[in-house]
């Protein structure tokens, strides 16, 4: 494709997404396409570990969560004390005016998107140093236990729960609100790591997952790549987490923050199912796993996560590369490279640690 | 801390906790040493581990409600379970066995999805046990109690035990089977079907489980949500004991068992579970600094 | 055999978007049917209780269309309900009741089973003014917000066994002892529901100056409760409290019965669903269980006559006794009938205020909002396990038999 046809396309596909909302048909889906935003979002930020770094965590969750109580508190805390939300939150006499609410919920991400990042490094230079399966599953244990925390912290609700602020009549419906909040920072991360990718980070990055001994024996100073690279993904799915909240209303620690179990296993599973280690895959990835997952949900009637459990054990056995890399191997010169055979099939293969 | 202080003034209490928690890990045992022997053999992390042992359990609460002593699950259960982790093998885990870890892990965690699902559709998601009418040991003047199929599940696992180690000293599979761990590709060139060892020890591993699960079932209860936790905690002991270790799996799975009890009596029931997934990052962090430390001495 | 994967994996999707987006728009009236909407767990951690609430609904249904159905502005409709699963998650929860609002055009709710999945749903319905009627959310902190489209059935959570400890006290005096002496023990989930049981319990033990002992948090992954009560046995309480759904229920009674643990009053919540009587035994006797509802109460209506009726038909239709979850559930759906009929209206304005209205009596117990809109004509009422029947002990206006206090030791028994 050539330079202006691409941006043809890019343009296409932003007009498209801005003009959703009006069109009438599509107005009882908003929520669903927010929903949907949110899903790219996961997989967007978990390939930059998993895909382009090669660096597996089943642990991104504790971002999420992280990002999503800290906004939660900080909107809690700047308009009530603890003992008066617990009371009046949620209905009309915490009725927050649209100013209040937007401030809560920028300060409220903002903090949120920090103390990922704070978090990130921190935990980083320990947990980075492990390699392959240590770091998988010392990821998963993260999760967990970052969530049996928050469940047994009366601060922050404890098991019961936090409920965060209803949004403000006057800033309209639900449907449109998030879905304009969501498009925004999904663009914005796309943006961001597009820039990233086609840099000397993204070089970096996909050095330390081809071979990180040997490009740590050339100079690279991988550990600071690494924790940089846990940063940004952490970054933007603190923010994510942080409206994620206010969308959902209620946040229950297990369930709904640190959802190890669903959220976090779906990142990785729209990733590989997409393509890791592409710009496109997780996008394209999420939006096919949505859409399945909704046809499981609403058809399939209480069976829909064992086809859940199947599908992962088939995507993962049989279609390891993802619906990118797949096209990649059957169009090359569609993606603009003709090079070397071999060494491509290395590059997106998922055997890279051997 | 006045939870500190009840172990203080009457330490009785504590010989309860590290009764309770020894025989606790005595069961966490039997599936720790199940994964070191897959880790060890084939090189795969199943995180599907711990729900062969609910699924054992299920098998035995069956048995228990057709009217047959919960006892006889044990044998039952590995039998099943055996046919059960050869089938898996067959079906899944031969395309992933010699691919990127990672892709193991994956394919076993949605197995695990998988089996929790099934689990959930046909036993359904209440908690069940199987009552072994056995009775209960009271010692100290009933302050200290020991369910007396908590003592059979110790006997099972040394008996269990004892004859895994017999098996992989004496028989020509568990040779087999060591030499596969050693070196797969000399031990193919010396004729063995590697493939077949696989299998063998794929469903030998779910045996062991599902020996374990019916204990379990018989000892606590189980629902089929469960089973994580179990792979979480074998994880951690292989982690610390090493593989192919025996000795080494047992002593951590019993440290394991006492020390998750005195946390949780210490510090309150809810904080149990995140204690173990918390020591989990502990113990990869301390290992990774010891490693870290060893390298650059040889630097 | 991999290609036809491959292109199975492009068509699947395509097949989804285009059912997902075209199948399902239905309206809050078709024809004859008035449809009424539901987000339930079929799968998860609540299933059991999922399935219990929708067996009520569904019973509640098909005896209001049996006996001709719903009767607005002069014309008789059918009622129908349409079930989403949430899978026991209020993510899950929050995102189906907008696509019953927003996608199925649903203006009638039914609530959802458990505390956290109506906190999760409540919000919603408030903020798009859809009337939920429920029965299976009973946190007192759903009641406390100003929700006005929200409606309770049920006596909230921390009425459950606030009954206890005020029993417990006047054992207490009737002895000749200070209430103020007793100690109490406390191990409760740590979920909104049973949290809020916990509250209710603190409040009364400090009315009557009673000291808490043990206040353990039980993981929601509950399998072994042996520490806490290695607690119990060294701190010797006057009355134990434990409440944690089924799975709390059951793991309770039966480590109690294994390890002999020794307590004067033992208190739990969900015997009935956990079937701890079926389950132990003569092991779970002399366990005090907070029910919303028992079918030897002597409530009546038109649809099922008096509650015993109800328990037998419930019983003929599923094969098991109704837990109180399930009479909840046939309640609200008669609820939501008898606001129809005196609306003679869809408009869900002029629902909401004849649901406010309400003041109705059902098999289930008298039903009447205050302004929070939670159920304030119907009491608790606590049942002790005697010889394997649960009797009512518990307020003295419904009391059938005496309690059995203190619990026999298990070496009399």
């Amino acid at each position: 494709m050539n330079g202006g046809g691409k941006i043809a396309l890019y343009l296409g596909l932003a007009v498209a997404a801005l003009l959703v909302p009006q069109v009438p048909f599509l107005q009882p889906y908003l929520i669903q396409f927010a929903f949907l935003w949110v899903m790219i979002l996961f997989a967007m930020t978990w390939d930059v570990m998993g895909g382009q770094m090669g660096y597996n965590s089943f642990g991104n969750i504790v971002f999420f969560g992280v990002g999503m109580y800290a906004t939660a508190v900080v909107q809690r805390d700047l308009y009530f004390t603890v003992e008066e939300y617990a009371n009046v939150a949620g209905g009309e006499q915490a009725a927050l005016t649209p100013a209040e609410y937007l401030t809560g919920l920028a300060l409220g991400m903002g903090i949120g998107g920090m103390l990922a990042v704070l978090i990130a490094a921190v935990l980083g230079s320990g947990i980075l140093g492990l390699r392959g399966h240590y770091f998988a599953i010392c990821t998963l244990g993260l999760g967990i236990a970052a969530g049996e925390l928050a469940s047994g912290w009366d601060y922050i609700g404890a098991g019961s729960g936090l409920v965060t602020p209803l949004l403000p009549d006057a800033l309209g419906e639900r449907g449109p609100f998030f879905y304009y909040v969501f498009l925004v920072l999904a663009v914005i991360t796309f943006l961001v790591l597009k820039r990233l990718y086609a840099g000397q980070f993204g070089l970096a990055i996909n050095a330390i997952r081809d071979d990180e001994d040997k490009a740590d024996a050339l100079g690279l100073h991988a550990t600071r790549y690494k924790t940089v690279a846990w940063c940004v993904s952490g970054f933007f799915l603190a923010l994510a987490g942080g409206v994620f909240g206010n969308l959902v209303i209620f946040i229950d620690p297990t369930d709904v923050a640190f959802a190890g179990p669903t959220f976090g296993v779906w990142m990785v599973l729209m990733a590989i199912l997409g393509g890791k280690g592409t710009l496109w895959g997780p996008v394209i990835g999420a939006t096919v796993f949505h859409l399945t997952q909704e046809f499981f949900w609403t058809y399939l009637f209480g069976w829909q996560r064992v086809a859940l459990g199947l599908l992962i054990v088939v995507v993962v056995v049989f279609f390891p590369l993802g619906i990118v890399g797949w096209l990649r191997e059957r169009w090359p010169q569609r993606f603009g490279e003709m090079v070397d055979e071999d060494a491509r099939r290395v590059q997106v293969s998922l055997e890279g640690e051997r | 801390m006045g939870n500190l202080e009840i172990l203080i003034q009457a330490p009785i209490f504590s010989v309860q906790l590290l009764i309770d928690g020894l025989l606790v890990g005595s069961i966490f045992a039997l599936a720790a040493y199940g994964m070191a022997l897959l880790w060890g053999v084939m090189n795969i992390i199943n995180i599907s581990q711990g729900d062969y042992v609910i699924l054992g359990g299920y098998v035995t609460l069956t048995l228990y409600n057709a009217g047959i002593h919960p006892l006889f699950g044990v044998p039952v259960a590995a039998v099943v379970l055996f046919f059960v982790g050869w089938a898996i093998y067959r079906v899944v885990i031969f395309r992933v066995v010699d691919r990127d870890l990672f892709i193991s892990i994956l394919a076993t965690f949605g197995i695990s999805i998988l089996l929790q699902q099934l689990m959930d559709q046909i036993f359904g998601a209440d908690i069940q046990s199987a009552e072994s009418g056995l009775g209960t040991l009271f010692l100290f003047d009933d302050r200290v109690t020991v369910g007396q199929i908590k003592l059979v599940a110790l006997a099972v696992v040394i008996v269990v035990s004892v004859s895994l180690v017999l098996f992989f000293k004496r028989s020509r599979m568990g040779q087999a089977i060591r030499a596969t761990a050693q070196n797969a590709r000399a031990a193919r060139l010396m004729g063995i079907n590697t493939d077949r060892v696989y299998a063998m020890t794929f469903a030998m591993n779910a045996a062991i489980c599902g020996a374990a699960g019916a204990l379990v079932v018989m000892t606590w209860v189980i629902q089929p949500f469960i089973g994580l936790a179990y792979t979480i905690r074998s994880f951690m002991i292989v982690v610390v004991a090493g593989l192919g270790n025996i000795a080494g799996v047992v002593a951590a799975a019993l440290g394991l068992g006492a020390a998750e009890q005195f946390a949780a009596f210490l510090l309150g029931a809810e904080f149990q579970i995140g204690f173990v997934f918390g020591l989990l990052v502990v113990i990869l962090l301390v290992r990774n600094m010891n490693l870290k430390r060893q390298r650059r001495v040889l630097k | 055999m991999y290609r036809y994967l491959k292109s199975a994996f492009v068509a699947l999707p395509s097949a989804a978007l285009a059912m997902s987006l075209f199948g399902t728009a239905q309206a809050k009236v078709e024809g004859d049917t008035i449809v009424l909407g539901a987000a339930l767990s079929f799968t998860g951690k609540y299933k059991t209780n999922g399935k219990h609430t929708k067996n009520g609904y569904e019973l509640a249904v098909k005896r209001v269309n049996e006996m001709g159905g719903v009767k607005v502005g002069g014309k008789n409709y059918e009622l129908k309900v349409v079930y989403y699963d949430d899978e026991s998650t209020p993510a899950r929860g929050a995102q189906l009741v907008e696509r019953l609002i927003k996608q199925d055009g649903i203006q009638f709710m039914l609530g959802p089973y458990s505390s956290g999945l109506t906190k999760a749903m409540a919000p919603v319905t408030e903020k798009y003014k859809i009337p939920m009627v429920e029965g299976n959310g009973a946190s007192r902190s759903l009641f406390n917000k100003g929700y006005k489209y929200l409606f309770a059935v049920l006596s909230t959570s921390e009425q459950y066994l606030a009954e206890a400890i005020n029993l417990a006290a006047e054992q207490a005096k009737a002895a000749g002892k200070d209430p103020g002496t007793l100690k109490l023990a406390l191990a409760v989930e740590n979920d909104p529901f049973s949290q809020d049981i916990r509250a209710g319990v603190l409040d009364d033990a400090k009315k009557h100056g009673m000291k808490v002992v043990i206040d353990d948090k039980l993981p929601k992954e509950l399998n072994d409760m042996t520490v806490t009560l290695t607690k119990v046995k060294a701190l010797k309480p006057d009355v134990l409290v434990v409440s944690g759904h089924s799975k709390g229920a059951a793991t309770a009674v039966r480590q109690m019965m294994e390890q002999k643990v020794e307590v004067p009053m033992f208190a739990i919540t969900h015997c009935e669903a956990a079937d701890v009587v079926g389950k132990f035994g003569p092991g779970a006797d002399y366990t005090l269980c907070a029910t919303q509802w028992a079918e030897t109460m002597t409530y009546e209506d038109d649809y099922f006559g008096s509650a015993s009726d109800y328990a037998k038909l419930f019983e003929k239709e599923y094969g098991y006794v109704p837990p109180y979850q399930a009479a909840e559930s046939t309640a609200s759906v008669l609820v939501w009938v008898d606001a129809l009929q005196r609306a003679s209206s869809f408009d869900t304005a002029k629902l909401r205020d004849a649901l406010s209205a309400t003041d109705m009596r059902t098999f289930y117990g008298n039903v009447k909002f205050d302004e929070t809109g939670k159920n304030i004509a119907k009491p608790m009422v606590l049942r002790q396990i005697q010889g394997g029947q649960y009797k009512v002990v518990a307020p003295t206006k419904w009391a059938s038999d005496k309690l059995v206090h203190p619990r026999p030791k298990w070496s009399e028994r």
